[in-house]
């Protein structure tokens, strides 16, 4: 898959002018029925499907079930969400386990803007222009253990805030896991911002990981901690329902998922027309992270 | 005052399909439209099964024929529902891409009991007419306790697609099982009463 360079981006202040634009258009062709124009407005506004969903679009609709199952929750019953203090442990198969405060992450690390593909073990799509660096950094914060193999995410667990906790949806609190090597890889992002704004709580605020060459589960919000442990972590997914979710979870074309067609993908922009497009090996990521199970066999290890 | 009754059900049985019409011209579906469109003709296709189902029930306790005289306008709008509900799925989300769909049908089973319930729909919307139930007589009333089968195909389709969070599709499965059992009892004390 073609990368998308920053070049090819649109800012968010354009983006929203050429929306504004056609939105003049509209009121200036005022009589005409007002559908047609909002339709013409959405195909246009994405036609290029190399374009990053838009601010409206990556904010309200999230699969984030610490806030409810429904896609609108998260967006809806977070927004008094505090993030205010905020601390993340590092702790497990390590040297010396530390805590890190938030500011202190901002400080020490340099955010920049990362544009990557999401896709939704659903069959949903998004392009997202997130900020952040690499976890590699992060974790580089600490002597990791030889003995490490892989690393464990924990979500915050605040049923008090986070009403999708009150009811046993997952086992709470939220887990995933990677392996050292994929969490060490370059393009495993330490998010902090989104569309060069902070991150909005629905997004994962704080602090979240995003890990573009797998389903979207695997990227867990809100983290508070992160453990180096020597065995395969069980997330919440493959805890509730192992023979749908694997550890692994790579974007994969070729493994089927009971409900969900893994072979194409919808990309989000709310239009009805626009059609299915094929989803690829590794998100598109192949070039970058196929290395990583050379000579595993990965309908076995989905 | 019956012939009223009727119109006035007709016309609150086609406001689902008025509200997903309106919304997809004022661009009112969210960021996924399809699946927005799919939810709802999904779900008033159940929900028209549940009134179809309610109506001998519902002659039963208040000794009313006129719910008996609605019960084929709400069986045929489920099957318009229903039909919407395939429509959105083979022509607007695959867009008549008939390899993937039958592909789709034969590796998924939710898919797989979802066609089946449409399909086993279409002999009763067929014969659905005063005519058709005179040429069939009694093997009419055979032919149309396929709505039976029907309805609990259309939960298990739920059932299967919903990925963790199951109350709603087990809150449709234990009205149908109830409307059932309402019937099994009907039949009894028919019997007995003869």
């Amino acid at each position: 898959m073609k990368k998308i360079k920053y070049s090819e981006i649109t800012p968010e202040n354009i983006y929203k002018k050429r929306r504004s634009f056609l939105k003049s258009i509209g009121y200036g062709l005022g009589s005409l029925s007002l559908a047609s124009i909002s339709m013409i407005n959405n195909s246009l506004a994405n036609t290029n499907l190399n374009e990053p969903t838009s601010y409206e679009d990556i904010t309200t609709y999230n699969n984030y079930y610490e806030f409810g199952t429904g896609k609108s929750d998260p967006y809806r019953k977070s927004q008094e969400f505090i993030t205010k203090p905020w601390t993340v442990r590092i702790e497990g198969e390590v040297e010396t386990p530390i805590d890190l405060s938030m500011e202190e992450i901002l400080s020490t690390f340099n955010s920049e803007e990362r544009i990557q593909r999401l896709r939704c073990v659903e069959g949903w799509s998004m392009i997202i222009p997130w900020m952040g660096f690499s976890l590699s950094e992060l974790l580089n914060k600490v002597k990791i253990k030889s003995a490490a193999k892989f690393v464990e995410f924990e979500t915050v667990y605040d049923p008090e805030q986070m009403i999708g906790q009150r009811r046993p949806v997952l086992n709470w609190p939220y887990k995933e896991g990677l392996r050292l090597d994929e969490a060490m890889h370059p393009l495993t992002t330490v998010v902090t911002g989104l569309y060069g704004k902070t991150l909005p709580n629905q997004n994962g605020a704080p602090l979240r990981i995003f890990v573009p060459w797998k389903y979207g589960f695997k990227s867990a919000k809100a983290i508070v901690k992160i453990k180096l442990t020597k065995n395969m972590p069980v997330s919440s997914w493959m805890e509730a329902s192992p023979r749908e979710y694997g550890f692994y979870s790579n974007v994969n074309p070729k493994v089927n998922h009971p409900r969900w067609s893994q072979a194409t993908e919808r990309p989000i922009n709310g239009d009805i027309f626009t059609p299915r497009i094929e989803t690829l090996m590794f998100n598109g990521y192949g070039d970058e992270v196929a290395h990583l199970y050379s000579g595993m066999d990965l309908k076995k290890y989905f | 005052m019956k012939k009223y009754f009727k119109s006035v059900i007709f016309f609150l049985s086609s406001i689902p399909f008025i509200i997903i019409i309106a919304k997809i011209f004022l661009d009112q579906l969210g960021p996924e439209p399809i699946k927005e469109i799919t939810h709802h003709t999904g779900e008033w296709t159940l929900l028209f099964l549940v009134f179809t189902l309610s109506m001998s029930p519902l002659k039963r306790f208040t000794n009313l024929n006129i719910w008996i005289s609605i019960r084929r306008m709400l069986g045929l709008f489920a099957f318009f529902y229903a039909s919407l509900h395939m429509f959105t799925y083979v022509g607007l989300d695959y867009q008549f891409d008939l390899s993937a769909i039958s592909k789709d049908i034969l590796t998924k089973k939710f898919i797989f009991v979802g066609f089946a319930a449409w399909f086993l729909m279409i002999p009763l919307a067929l014969t659905s007419s005063k005519k058709m139930m005179s040429v069939l007589r009694k093997n009419w009333k055979k032919l149309h306790r396929l709505i039976y089968l029907i309805s609990i195909l259309g939960v298990i389709h739920f059932l299967w697609l919903v990925k963790k969070d199951l109350t709603e599709p087990l809150i449709y499965l234990l009205i149908i099982i109830i409307l059932l059992i309402l019937r099994i009892n009907f039949k009894r004390s028919e019997t007995k009463i003869i």
